[in-house]
Parts: C-alpha cells; structure tokens; sequence
C-alpha cells in the first residue's frame, strides 16, 4: 500500500511541476494583438523597443510571431494573426489584393548590405553598384549563401540576381547556396563556409557571431528594403481583433511612433528610417 | 491402450462407496508443433483424493495439469468438471501452483492479497486469510519483502500458500518441491496434509518416490503422452504391471511403444 | 568562443543570475512538457498494455503503427497542428494556436506514441510471464491490465522519461504551433533556436546546458521518489 501511495504521490508531483510551474502572466486587462512578423525585426530588438511603449499607452499587449516573410503572409492568409508587417512589397499588395488585407501602408525602410569575408575572392568591397558586384560574384564563382526561404529579403535578392541577368538556379548547389532558413542561421551558415550573404542591415548590426566578416558592399538605392504594415482582414477572418488592430497600426503610423522607431539605435547606429505618409 | 481400461480404485475401507468424481478426462489429445503431445488420456479424479502423477521428463504431465485447469484447449477429447464441460467458473473452484512459481513484482502479503482480491474477497475476511496463508507457509517475517526476492523455497511455499489461500475444491501442483531441500519438502508436505484434511482434493505432479509414496492414493503414470499406466498408489510402486512404469521405477530408460504419433 | 569552460561558466552565471525572464523560459518549458507527458502516460499506458496484453485482429498493425509513430517528425506534427489550429482549420475557433495550449497539444501527440509503444513491449513481455497464473487466478481483463502496468512501474517510469527526454528537447513543433512568443510560448529550445539565429552562439549554448541541467534534474527526481518508494516499501 505503501508503494502505491509514494509512486502516486512521485507520479503526481511530476505533473503538478508541471502544471504549478510559473505560466504566462497574461496581460493585465487580457487585451492583447496577435502580429505576423519578421525574424529581422524581431531579432534586431525593434519591437522590444517599440512595443513597450505602445503597451503603456494603450494596455494592449502585442505578441509577435517572428518568421520569414512568406511564412508569414501564409499565416496571415489563414487568419492566424491581427496585423502583418513584413518586407516585401509586392508580395503585400498582392495579399491585400487578395482581400486577406484591409489596406496596406509605408511604415519604415532598412537597407540590405552584402557582407563578405576578408579575402574578398570577387573583389567587390567598396562597391556601391549592387548589380555589378553580383555579376563579379557570379563571375568569380565566389560562394554566395542565399536564404533561399521565399523571404522578403529572400525575395528581394532575387529581384537583384534578375536584374544583373544573372540565373542563380543553375549554380544552385555549386557556388550559390540556398541554407532554407532564417536571415540568422543564412549568416551562421554563410560565415562558415566563406561565402558571400546579403542581410538586411539591423540584422548584421545587431549578429553576435560575425567573425571577421565586414560589410563589402552598401548604399545601392536597390538595396532598400521598405517595411509595410497591413490589417488583416476582419471581413474575411472573423477572429480578427479589428478595433485594437487598427490601434496598433494607426500607432505605428502616428508621429509618436515613427519617432520611437527613428530612436531605436544598436551601437549607435540608427536601424530603421520611419517613413509612413511619404 | 494396454492399460487405459485399468481404473482408479476407491480408497478407503472395501465396499465402501466409491467418492463422487470431480474433474474427468475423457479421450484428451493435445497438438502442437505438428506433433501429438497427449494423447487419448482418461481418467478420473474423485474427490477428496490425492493422485500422484508421475512419469519421465517431457512425457506430457506439465501439459495434463494445464489442460485439466482449462489454461490450453485440447484438440480432442473433453475435461469434464462435476459431469460438465470445464468453464471460467469451474475453473475458480480450482487452483494451480506452477512448476516455476510465478511472483508478481509485489511484497509476499501483496501477492496474496491480490490473489484474494480476484475471488472478490475484501476486509477482515481477507486479512484473516492472509494472516492464515502467510502462518501455514511460515512466511509472516517475510510478508513485507518482495516476493522475487525470496529464495526458491520460500517462493514455493508462498505459491502453495497463494493457492490454498483461495480455498480451491481442487488443487493441481506441479513438482512443487522440485529442487527443495528436506525440510522445505517437509514443509510444503505438511501444507498440503493439512488442505487433504480440509478435504481438499490433490493432483501432484512429481518426480520424488517418496513423495508419491507419502501423498499419494492413486497413481497416474504417463509415458510419451499416454497413460502407461493408472490405479492404487502403493500398488503400482510396488508392482508396477506396465513396461514404461516399471522401467522408470528401476531407473531404466524405456524407449518402447508407444511411440509419439505424428498427426 | 571561450571553448566549454566559458560555455558552462556563462551557464552557471545564467542559473546564478536568477534573471526573471529565464524563469520564465525554464517555467513554460516545464509545464508544458511535464503536461504533454501526463496526458501523453494516461493515454499511452493504457493504450500500449490493452495491445500488449490482449491478441485481437490487426494487433500487429497496431504495433506497427505505434512503433512506427515514434519517429514522428516534430515540424510534421506541429504543422498538422497549426493545420488544425489555425483561424481557417477546424479547430480555429477555439483560438488555441500560438497558445502553450496548443504546445502542449502538439508534444502530446509526440509523446503518446513513444509511451504506448515501449509500454505494449515492457507489458508484452511482462504479461508472457503473467499470463497463466493470471487466467489460473480467474484475473479479469481490466484487473490484468492494472496489474501489469503495476507491476511493470518501475520499467514504466523510464517509458515516461524516454517521452520527457523527447519533448522537452523538441522544438521543430512548438516553434510552429507556438510561435516563440515573447512572455507568452518561449521556451528553452525556442530560445536557443532564436539565440542562434542571432549569432548569440555561447549563450545558445549556454542555455542548452541549462536545458540539460533539467532534465538531468527531473530524471534524478524521479529516480530519488522511485529507489524512496522502493525503500519505503520493503524496509
Ligand atoms: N506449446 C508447446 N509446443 C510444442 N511442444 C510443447 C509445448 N508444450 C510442451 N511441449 C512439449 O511437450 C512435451 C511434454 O511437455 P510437458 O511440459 O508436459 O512435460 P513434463 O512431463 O511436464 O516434463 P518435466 O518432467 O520435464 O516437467 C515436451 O516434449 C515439450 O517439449
Ligand atoms: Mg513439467
């Protein structure tokens, strides 16, 4: 009998562990917004710094679901989020287009870099003509290591490789290499194996693990990466949280929160350039 | 079939009524592996008897006990319960102790407590058992300890204990005191004198002559699946009338009819 | 790279630190983990002695499956998952995905497998021993079971800290259904997959002993009730 109760008792103490151990405090009112969002944003801290600010204001508390663009659009598409923010224009207006989106809106812009290592085997640091530097990586066959995850930055990159006249589906595999992940593990990846990477610029800024990889080349009016913001649909997603959705959106776009982005700095450097009404 | 006609006799005072019979096999055959392990097996046990059933290694007394329990199906033949085709409740009346006793991973009370528990029994009723079972195997020191870590003596004394703690009419053992010193043996015997004066009916399998000498009063001897031979205990040890009894009993190998059938 | 020292010491500092956010992390991964595998046992040990104890058709299919189930991708359970959680699935309105609920959901479906199917061998093979003297004790069929999930406890508890050991080191499904959300569904594998990502590699790691750390102290837990309930009942 003994046996039994002290098993019972191991076996329910286990699961009380788990069931006591702390939850989530759930926000003070329980208002909260669900966002689709990018791994560059997120991991940059812009929302860590941006959110905090917009919770104190409002009480509604903002949970951000970090992946690459196109996943995110998918989710949003399903109706699994309140807001989109993402990076990849057409892709947006399409899922507006779509009637997934209310309508969609210039919120900030980035811009992306292509980093390199040290031996610069294509010999294109200080270059500012992106398209010219691919066609040297290219030509060079130097390893370039694409995210290729239908990313906006994924995108993007591709937009580039077009417009040099460059078919990187045939080197796939040889010096161009698709990792299928995130802009973080791209770079984990990339550094390893001496390629070439195109980031976005908070990305790199904020990388704890760059090595003696520098920024080679910068500064392309190509290379800008302009964010936008969409509502996702009510109408046609009826779990939409419309009211505080269209909150967060409307703050975002104010004067107050384009400043909060303008002052989001990582070493001093400012990472995004708020331009919502341009 | 030499001697499948030879009956058992009643014991007891001549011209006495012959007890009731309790459990009867009638033309029992059991097939596995395509051969024919029992075969054409009858014969009667009466209540309040204890029969002895002996025979060489492998000659099908493990397999008889099983099929007089109802644990295998025979593939011809029937075991008959009081007249009637053997059931889940006949089996209840019965008990059986293994040749390798089987111990639930459980203290040596748990284990007759569980046994019990399945006969329904709860309360004093159940704990005036278990204190009874637990003193006739003198187990009580132990009764805390895990089962499986008794000695092989000790486990067959709680296997006997298990099973007559279940107050069966009929109790089938098979060579309980195989491999157990003298006064565990004695132990074990006293067991089952005392279950007999309960008027428990026995079958005992076992190797040890002196044994079935002691226990028994009928005898049943197999040889390669068949009855070789059947009837008073004392007389067929002392004049045994069939080849493969008497070649076993003087410590020869008999190799004769009859021979394993295929099927 | 400080190499492993400086890897365990940031540990250490981490544990030390006490920081409340890591709390957090180390909380949510309990819980849900530790739920995942209670639910996961109270299906899958009754399931795997039912296929380890009776024989009735399509039992070896069962098996089959079961064994077979154990392999289960994580990121294919968590999209099935999110399939069925999702605003546009079935399950939508409920409104459990990106929930711990729904984590638990996901880890569940893991672990049942693996518990249902170690159990129906340990019961299996505990039952051939079993089986005789059971049908000789007249043992009814729910009893039996009972009995031999048990007797087999101590066998069954490591069943369950195999499932444990699978959960708690999974992420490819709670990412998924979860979506790593900050105070809400981060847990350590989680956080360890966004850390690197961020090219944060030491504290990834460091974090990843902190993961080890627990479930070395929840199998040492286990263990301890498991040699005290020994002890306790056959003192
Ligand atoms: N399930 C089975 N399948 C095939 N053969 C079997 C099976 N069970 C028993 N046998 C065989 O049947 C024969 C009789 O077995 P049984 O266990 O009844 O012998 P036994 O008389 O009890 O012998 P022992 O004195 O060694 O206990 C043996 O040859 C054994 O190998
Ligand atoms: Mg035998």
């Amino acid at each position: 009998m003994m046996t039994r109760r002290l098993f019972g008792l191991a076996a329910a103490g286990l699961l009380a562990l788990g069931l006591a151990a702390p939850g989530t405090p759930a926000a003070a009112n329980g208002k909260f917004i669900l966002v689709q969002s990018t791994t560059s944003t997120q991991n940059s801290g812009l929302f860590d710094h941006i959110l905090p600010i917009f919770t104190d204001k409002t009480g509604i508390e903002v949970r951000v679901v970090a992946v690459g663009t196109g996943q995110a659009i998918k989710n949003a598409a399903n109706g699994d989020g309140d807001v989109l923010f993402v990076h990849a224009r057409p892709a947006e207006e399409k899922f507006v287009a779509e009637g997934h989106g209310v309508a969609r809106f210039d919120v900030m812009y980035n811009d992306f870099v292509i980093v390199g290592p040290p031996a610069d085997p294509a010999g294109i640091k200080g270059m500012t003509d992106v398209t010219a530097a691919l066609g040297r990586i290219a030509e060079a066959e130097a390893p370039f290591a694409s995210r290729g995850d239908d990313s906006g930055t994924n995108k993007a990159e591709l937009r580039l490789w077009k417009a040099a006249g460059i078919d990187v589906s045939e080197a796939s595999g040889g010096w161009y290499r698709e990792t299928g992940s995130g802009m973080g593990a791209t770079l984990n990846a990339g550094t390893a194996m001496g390629a070439y990477i195109m980031t976005d610029r908070a990305t790199w800024i904020a990388f704890g693990n760059k090595g003696d990889y520098a920024i080679a080349v910068e500064g392309d009016e190509r290379l800008f990466n302009q964010y936008g913001i969409i509502l996702v649909n009510p109408e046609k997603h009826a779990s939409v949280k419309a009211d505080l959705g269209q909150q967060f959106v409307d703050w975002v776009l104010s004067e107050e929160g384009q400043a909060a982005i303008a002052g989001f700095e990582v070493n001093g450097q400012q990472l995004f350039f708020p331009n919502a009404g341009g | 079939m030499r001697d499948a006609a030879c009956h058992v006799a009643p014991s007891g005072a001549v011209g006495a009524a012959p007890a009731p019979v309790l459990a009867a096999a009638r033309g029992l055959a059991f097939e596995a592996g395509g051969r024919r392990l029992v075969d054409g097996i009858d014969l009667e046990i009466r209540e309040g008897r204890r029969t002895v059933i002996m025979g060489a290694n492998g000659a099908g007394k493990s397999l008889l006990l099983r099929l007089l329990h109802g644990l295998i199906r025979p593939s011809a033949g029937t075991v008959l319960w009081q007249g009637r085709p053997l059931d889940r409740a006949a089996r209840r009346a019965q008990a059986m102790v293994f040749q390798r006793p089987v111990m639930l991973r459980r203290s040596v009370r748990a284990n007759l407590r569980f046994a019990l528990a399945v006969r329904g029994l709860s309360g004093p009723e159940r704990a005036e058992r278990e204190r009874a079972a637990l003193a006739s195997a003198r187990l009580e020191e132990l009764a805390r300890r895990p089962a499986r870590v008794l000695s092989g003596g000790e486990q067959q004394r709680l296997a006997v204990a298990r099973a007559l703690a279940c107050e069966p009419e009929l109790l089938l053992l098979d060579e309980p005191t195989a491999s157990l010193d003298p006064a565990s043996t004695m132990a074990i015997e006293e067991q089952l004198a005392e279950a007999h004066a309960r008027g428990v009916t026995l079958v005992l399998v076992t190797h040890d002559l002196g044994q079935a000498r002691r226990i028994g009063d009928d005898l049943v001897f197999l040889h390669a699946g068949r009855v070789a031979e059947q009837g008073d205990a004392a007389r067929v040890l002392e004049a045994p009338r069939s080849e493969a009894a008497r070649a076993w009993l003087s410590g020869r190998i008999y190799l004769g009819p009859p021979p394993l059938r295929p099927v | 790279m400080d190499g492993f020292f400086g890897i365990l010491g940031e540990a250490v500092a981490l544990i030390l630190a006490w920081d409340a956010d890591l709390i957090e992390i180390i909380g949510l991964s309990l819980r849900v983990t530790l739920t995942a595998v209670g639910i996961a046992c109270l299906i899958g040990l009754p399931l795997g002695a039912l296929v380890g104890t009776f024989r009735f058709p399509g039992r070896t299919a069962v098996t089959v499956l079961l064994n077979a189930l154990m392999g289960l991708p994580p990121v294919v359970v968590g999209l099935i998952v999110y399939l069925m959680l999702s605003a546009s699935g079935p399950l939508g309105v409920l409104g459990l995905l990106y929930t711990p609920t729904a984590m638990i959901v996901a880890q569940t479906i893991l672990v049942t497998p693996i518990v249902a199917a170690l159990t129906r061998q340990v019961v299996e093979d505990l039952n051939r021993e079993y089986a005789e003297q059971f049908a000789s004790l007249g043992v009814g069929p729910l009893d039996r079971v009972a009995a031999l999930l048990w007797d087999a406890r101590y066998s069954l508890l490591t069943v369950a800290l195999a499932g444990f050991g699978r959960a708690v080191a999974e992420v490819g499904a709670v990412f998924i259904v979860g979506g790593n959300i900050n105070h809400v569904t981060r847990v350590m594998t989680t956080t360890i997959a966004l850390e690197t990502s961020k090219g944060n590699l030491q504290l990834a790691l460091a974090l990843g002993v902190v993961l080890l750390g627990l479930a070395v102290a929840v199998n040492a837990l286990a263990m301890t009730l498991r040699v005290s309930a020994q002890r306790a009942a056959y003192a």
